[in-house]
């Protein structure tokens, strides 16, 4: 749908590697553009008309992402670089200040780096204790899993909503439910769901999400923290600098600004964050469970039509997301890739930045394809077809 | 090179590569090298007496490229001496970084002359 809307898919191209990053519609190309050549001063600093412009652009955006994933107040939105750096926040910013040794945060090993490498570092700065939820035999995580594992001592669980290779979405309600009753926080890495199906962090009881805009059509280089605001009372800014702080005195006197502000040092990615303002409302255009039927129903074709391919293994059937992660029997998935790439399909190989999945999947490395709203049945199509010629592969990849 | 002689030969050692699989010996240098930008990632042992290298076993996951190219280029180095070898290997790098080389040492490995038209290898 709205192909005609995205620049990029005048090229002659299939992209097929949503996952990684989304293109831009014109709307949000547009939108900063105009920020540039309209309005370009900095956010909060200035006492000119073009400044109070940017500041309003700015802070209305705030209460766009409001609105986008169901929070209470515009206060409980920070932006920041990507999901990256909102879940650093969480960990090094408030979970570091309120764990102690010996507690108990739940990953699964189908979480992306991005949820996996902060615990292990504070599991080695203040001796917290990582354990891995177990994962159903078809790598989904189930509210019953979750039950089995929790202890006394679990504290934070922190999963994706839906994984970035197996591409389930997990059952966040239940699992909020549970942590609300056991006293748990809920860390929701939300990188690959908040584009592809409603968010509602209330509904979810989830106290901490994080997401990127650059995988929901928006610009690169802007992402967004949400969290509870009785949690972000508590939360340390981990940069200071301008901005961030009421006032400063030569004897490190330093009062903090308000929520959000104070953890928004320095000049923020403003015609980023303007950029992400016109992809939620060119989302919310659409509709978010529109989206997610659309995705749900390229899937099932795609396994589908790929199902009858003798020589290719799926390792995601039953998954609901919009991923197919894939292989050609006997080819590295690389080389794969590269065979495709030469008909002009873009997909990705490799781990997919979730490296301690292999022990889940029993093989390290997976082509991935990862759809969205504009990709079609005939593109799927087309990838069947020059699948169904891939013995000769090596004649085009060597 | 005519393109057909060149993926066989490619394709031949990727899909039959020698000298594959490790060994429990001693006397054996260890290395891996894992890429992680193409995350090829292979296990090397070599063993090397009276300056002559003897043996080098390899095992790991890689694509056709470089499995072959591992593949080949053992067989090239065994029985060479050290200082023969590094020679060969800076040959070998000069070719597939489009610099000066001496074609006749790198003997088979010259199937890889092109490789450097596919930057994305």
């Amino acid at each position: 749908m709205n192909r005609e809307d995205f620049p990029m898919l005048k090229k002659d191209l299939i992209y097929f590697d949503n996952g990684a990053t989304t293109l831009k519609p014109k709307p949000v190309i547009d939108a900063m553009v105009d920020y540039y050549s309209n309005y370009s001063a900095n956010a909060h600093r200035g006492d000119y008309d073009i400044s109070l412009k940017v500041d309003t652009a700015y802070e209305q955006v705030r209460e766009k992402v409001r609105n986008f994933i169901h929070c209470k107040s515009k206060d409980e939105i920070i932006f920041t670089k990507g999901a990256t750096e909102s879940l650093n926040m969480v960990v090094f910013g408030y979970m570091k200040y309120r764990l102690k040794k010996g507690d108990e945060v739940l990953l699964t090993k189908a979480e992306h780096a991005s949820n996996v490498l902060p615990w292990q570092e504070l599991e080695k700065e203040i001796g917290i204790q990582i354990r891995y939820i177990p994962l159903n035999e078809d790598h989904t995580l189930t509210l019953e899993n979750v039950k089995k594992i929790i202890t006394p001592k679990t504290k934070v669980i922190s999963i994706a909503h839906i994984t970035n290779v197996v591409g389930d979405i997990r059952p966040l309600e239940e699992i909020g439910q549970l942590c609300q009753e056991n006293n748990i926080l809920l860390v929701v890495d939300g990188a690959q769901s908040v584009a592809h199906l409603p968010m509602d962090v209330e509904k979810y009881h989830i106290d901490f999400l994080a997401f990127s805009g650059h995988k929901m059509l928006g610009p690169t280089g802007v992402g967004v923290l949400y969290g509870k605001y009785e949690l972000l009372e508590n939360m340390k800014p981990l940069q200071f600098g301008g901005g961030m702080n009421s006032f400063f005195e030569s004897d490190g006197t330093l009062e903090y600004k308000g929520i959000p502000t104070r953890f928004e040092a320095g000049t923020p990615p403003i015609a980023e964050v303007i950029g992400l303002g016109a992809a939620i409302e060119y989302l919310q255009g659409i509709g978010m469970e529109r989206i997610h039927q659309y995705e749900v129903e390229l899937k099932k074709y795609a396994i589908q039509e790929l199902e009858k391919i003798p020589n290719i293994t799926i390792y995601n059937k039953h998954s609901t997301g919009g991923i197919v992660a894939f292989n050609i029997d006997d080819v590295f998935s690389q080389d794969a890739a590269l065979y495709l790439n030469h008909y002009h399909i873009c997909v990705r190989a490799g781990n997919h930045c979730a490296k301690i999945l292999k022990d889940e999947l029993k093989i390290k490395n997976t082509c991935r394809i990862s759809f969205y709203l504009y990709n079609t049945k005939e593109e799927i199509d087309r990838l069947v077809q020059v699948l169904k010629q891939s013995k000769d592969i090596f004649k085009i990849v060597l | 090179m005519d393109p057909n002689l060149r993926r066989e030969i490619i394709l031949e050692h990727y899909q039959n590569p020698k000298n594959r699989g490790l060994v429990q010996e001693d006397g054996y240098l260890r290395e891996n090298t894992y890429n992680d930008s193409c995350i090829d990632n292979l296990d090397i042992m070599m063993k090397i007496e009276d300056d002559v290298i003897k043996d080098i076993r390899f095992d790991g996951e890689a694509c056709a490229i470089s499995t072959s190219a591992t593949s080949i280029m053992i067989e090239t180095l065994l029985g060479k001496t050290v200082d023969e070898a590094k020679e060969i290997i800076h040959n070998y790098e000069n070719m597939i970084e489009e610099k000066d080389y001496q074609k006749e040492i790198l003997g088979e490995l010259i199937v890889y002359n092109e490789t450097y038209k596919q930057p994305n290898r």
